[in-house]
């Protein structure tokens, strides 16, 4: 049985086979198109005709997809929905999308805030008002509305009265309705996990679209005995039916693919992975095999959020970047870039642009083009260059750790021929032959998982317990989304004690992930 | 007297992030508070203090707990209500406006939103001109003022006025409520009459705050003169250090946050290193040896390219930050003052100088 990662990028398509030993069979580029699907199934073909495998022998298929950034940032195609906040008589001071922008804010068309929620032990702060819930619901109906974002109060702590009002919503709204519920999206923080929600419920249609479109595509070229699922954010999958329920999880799953696939082909489990494309470069960390997590709110299209989202900074560096000589002598390159013109414009390709790609030719660093196009540059002058392009990576490298101990890089991304390999603060610098298609690895090894967040007190039950409770309802969660449970592993675990509580109370955070079923 | 909307308070809560001095907490969720009631009941009306009679109740307003509570409750929106009734009932008078008693982080903001919500002016005046970490550090305790009668209302319709020997005692007991009323709640303290916070009150701070948070906003629109520059210009700062953050070091006692943040010099300070100590505010910034700046002057950290604060819970490794000094109110710099918020107070085994003196013969340029 083979597995087949799909990656949709801005500029790229990806596709990659994978064998079950987690071999790399074939690896094919495409240029990703405007309508996403025709990319999708031009990298798909060209993936099933070089490789020559036999389509039925295809047990898994994973899609990495940007489409729900787009949607939000572009506000294209994001669906008319009804907002329901469960907090009052709290929270009525900040009335729900305060902030947001006009255009965006129109997506709502009804917003209610009624009674109900929770303490953050876990009391109740008022009883659930039944009543507005299911009235709220019925004007949403009558509207023609078909998606609901609920949020509650202490969600995080308890979810009660968002899984009644869930409920209540399909009984009055039908079953056919999309819910989304906060507790199921964001962290602590109702605001910024509230705007998730939002977000994710107004993804419905767009979240329908790309999941049919990759159905459809697979069943097209004869893909039929394969499982299929969606790329998350956390480096873990999620199904079709979960990811039209959230598809918000899926933004950002591109670097977070890319940091996964070069932990995979590297095989190291803790390093700094730098994804060299052709006009940016994004810096993210793998710790334990998974992506590092982004400690503070994570703004889409203007919108402050707090679902979970990889570390990853984002440089303007790439193959493409353009070198300019200054009048004083500096050299700088980039953040502009020749983009996906590459092979036109640059020196090295017949062009008339220098890039860093003509540099690291000039320089002997990579073979590529034609490199008599390039011998008419000073040396001198692509020595600066050099310097330049390593200035940027150094410092990125450095925003990226967490103390001044020297860490392992990996390089990967098309672009990353125009870095040099003896980077400051590093201790070892890897590349990987199939490190152009990282992405698509990424996507295509993925596994699957589940977190559980609570506020402990651990007066009341001692800290050892607690997290063996957490650790178990962890794995119980990842079981729950798909996982064998003996390939279950904890991935991350973290108690953060909260300084104006009685006791000893402390956020209790724990992510297991397993291997599929 | 002028209207504060929208965007002044956008303004104002980026200046009060860089008053909280590394402390006072992420001014977002009160921004957000402020912005939410001045929408649904109309812009505010800033006094300037002199435009507030002697014998007419000023309150200031603030929260009282867990900030990360606060991010999940919010406000309701009647507690403000609550406390006017409370108030004005046990003074047997009418409130005639509130004020911020810190400057810095979500306190500068919930003011704003009271203020819109019972329809009264706020006045241009805080306790502090920045953030402190406890109840009796504020200018009025110099004048005489107690932060008793305090009261404290949740978002349920609880409330609760106390009269107590010390604010020692006021700490106790509304912390004890605080946490049964769910461990955030809107309290009114230090209430007073006019004449007293004219005479010890940090006249102009809202004003102040809002002129930092339109130069952070707008430091790249400089023309002919470099960002960095207009910064320092437009906040009267003292450039103490710039540095890529070496090295944090933290720790909880006591409900506070202590620590030391190490810095390694870039560009011009390239080889000299520096440090910062903290409790939940900045105490003292350290240049080569050479203590360049102590509490009560604000010392602030500032991103070196957007020159956005950096508060304490936000330090890590790698980032590169401009160290800044700014004077702080007269008032704390009299023995009375120095008594309650200078270094020794912190623990900071050295005399008070004021910031300017330290700085002479080159740390920077103002």
């Amino acid at each position: 049985m083979y597995k087949l990662g799909i990656d949709v990028g801005g500029t790229n398509t990806d596709a990659v086979l994978i064998d079950e030993k987690l071999n790399v069979v074939e690896e094919v580029k495409q240029h990703t198109t405007a309508n996403i699907y025709d990319g999708i199934l031009n990298a798909l073909r060209a993936v099933l005709t070089v490789s020559g495998v036999d389509r039925r022998e295809i047990g898994q298929a994973m899609l990495g997809t940007t489409q729900c950034t787009n949607a939000i940032v572009e506000r294209k195609s994001l669906a008319p929905i009804g907002v329901l906040r469960i907090g009052a008589p709290a929270t009525r001071g900040i009335p729900p999308m305060v902030d947001w922008a006009e255009d965006l804010k129109k997506v709502a068309v009804k917003t209610a805030v009624i009674s109900g929620g929770f303490e953050y032990d876990g009391k109740e702060l008022a009883a659930f008002d039944e009543k507005a819930a299911a009235a709220f619901f019925r004007e949403l109906k009558a509207e023609g509305i078909m998606s609901v974002a609920i949020s509650c109060v202490f969600s995080t702590v308890r979810n009660d009265h968002e899984l009644q009002a869930m409920k209540l919503c399909k009984e009055v709204m039908g079953e056919d309705v999309h819910v989304s519920i906060s507790s199921e999206i964001g962290s602590m923080g109702l605001i910024e996990r509230e705007n998730a929600t939002i977000l994710n419920a107004a993804l419905y249609k767009v979240a329908q679209s790309f999941t049919e479109g990759f159905a459809r595509s697979l069943a097209d070229e004869g893909v039929t005995n394969a499982q299929v699922y969606l790329s998350q954010n956390d480096g873990t999958l999620m199904t079709m039916d979960y990811a039209r329920r959230y598809p918000i999880l899926t933004i950002a799953c591109g670097p977070t693919n890319s940091i996964r696939g070069a932990g995979y082909l590297s095989q190291i489990k803790n390093a700094i992975v730098i994804d060299v494309g052709g006009t940016t470069t994004d810096l993210g960390v793998i710790q334990n095999g998974f992506p590092r997590e982004s400690g503070v709110s994570v703004t889409i299209g203007g919108v402050r959020t707090n679902f979970r989202m990889p570390d990853v900074v984002s440089i303007g560096l790439g193959g493409g970047s353009i070198v300019r000589e200054k009048s004083d002598g500096t050299v700088t390159v980039g953040p502009d870039s020749v983009g996906y013109q590459i092979t036109e414009k640059a020196l090295c390709f017949g062009g008339d642009v220098c890039t860093a790609t003509d540099i690291a030719v000039r320089l002997g660093m990579t073979e590529l083009g034609d490199k008599t196009r390039v011998q008419h540059l000073d040396e001198a002058f692509a020595r600066k260059a050099l310097a330049a392009v390593r200035a940027l990576c150094e410092d990125a490298i450095d925003a990226m750790k967490i103390s001044s101990e020297a860490v392992d890089v990996i390089l990967v991304g098309g672009g990353s021929i125009v870095l040099p390999e003896d980077l400051a603060g590093t201790k070892s610098v890897t590349k990987h032959k199939f490190g152009g298609v990282a992405n698509a690895i990424g996507s295509a090894i993925s596994k699957v998982s589940g977190t559980f967040e609570q506020l402990i007190d651990y007066n009341e039950l001692p800290r050892e317990k607690a997290l063996e409770k957490a650790r178990a309802e962890a794995v119980e969660l990842a079981v729950a989304a798909g996982a064998i449970r003996e390939t279950v592993e904890i991935i991350d675990a973290e108690d953060v004690p909260l300084q104006y509580y009685p006791g000893n109370t402390c956020r209790v955070k724990i992510k297991a992930a397993g291997d599929l079923a | 007297m002028r209207k504060i909307g929208i965007p002044e308070i956008k303004d104002i809560a980026l200046g009060a992030a860089l008053l909280g001095a590394g402390g006072g907490g992420d001014p977002y969720v009160g921004k957000l508070v402020a912005i939410g009631a001045v929408q649904e009941c109309g812009p505010v009306t800033l006094l300037d203090p002199q435009e507030v009679p002697d014998d007419a109740l000023v309150v200031p307003i603030a929260m009282m707990g867990a900030p990360t509570v606060l991010c999940e409750k919010a406000i309701g929106g009647s507690e403000y209500q609550a406390l006017y009734d409370i108030v004005s009932t046990f003074y047997g008078k009418p409130l005639y406006a509130v004020m911020p008693i810190e400057a810095g982080g979500v306190n500068s903001m919930l003011p704003i939103a009271a203020a819109a919500r019972l329809g009264l002016p706020m006045v241009d005046c805080d306790g502090m001109g920045r953030a402190f970490p406890e109840l009796q550090m504020v200018t009025f305790t110099i004048g005489g003022g107690s932060a008793t009668p305090m009261a404290l209302v949740d978002e349920k319709g609880n409330s609760c006025i106390f009269r107590t020997v010390t604010n020692k005692w006021t700490e106790e007991l509304a912390r004890s409520v605080t946490m049964s009323c769910g461990g955030s709640v809107s309290v009114s303290l230090y209430s007073m009459e006019g004449k007293m916070m004219k005479e010890y009150g940090v006249s102009g701070i809202v004003t102040r705050s809002q002129k930092l948070g339109s130069a952070i906003r707008r430091v790249k629109e400089a023309t002919d003169e470099t960002p960095e520059e207009a910064f320092l210009r437009i906040t009267e700062g003292y450039r103490l250090f710039k540095g890529k953050i070496g090295d944090v070091l933290r720790e909880v006692r006591g409900g506070f946050n202590f620590g030391k943040v190490v810095l390694d010099g870039i560009g011009e300070y390239k080889g000299q290193s520096a440090y910062v100590e903290f409790q939940n505010e900045n105490l003292t910034a350290t240049v080569e040896g050479k203590l360049l700046a102590t509490t009560p002057d604000l010392i602030c950290l500032v991103d070196t390219e957007t020159f956005t604060p950096v508060p304490t819970d936000a330090l890590k490794y790698g980032k590169r930050v401009m160290v800044i000094g700014l004077k702080c109110f007269p008032l704390w710099r009299t023995k009375e003052g120095l008594e309650l918020v200078g270094p020794r107070y912190f623990g900071v085994d050295t005399d008070y100088i004021p910031l300017e003196e330290r700085c002479k013969g080159g740390c920077g340029d103002v």
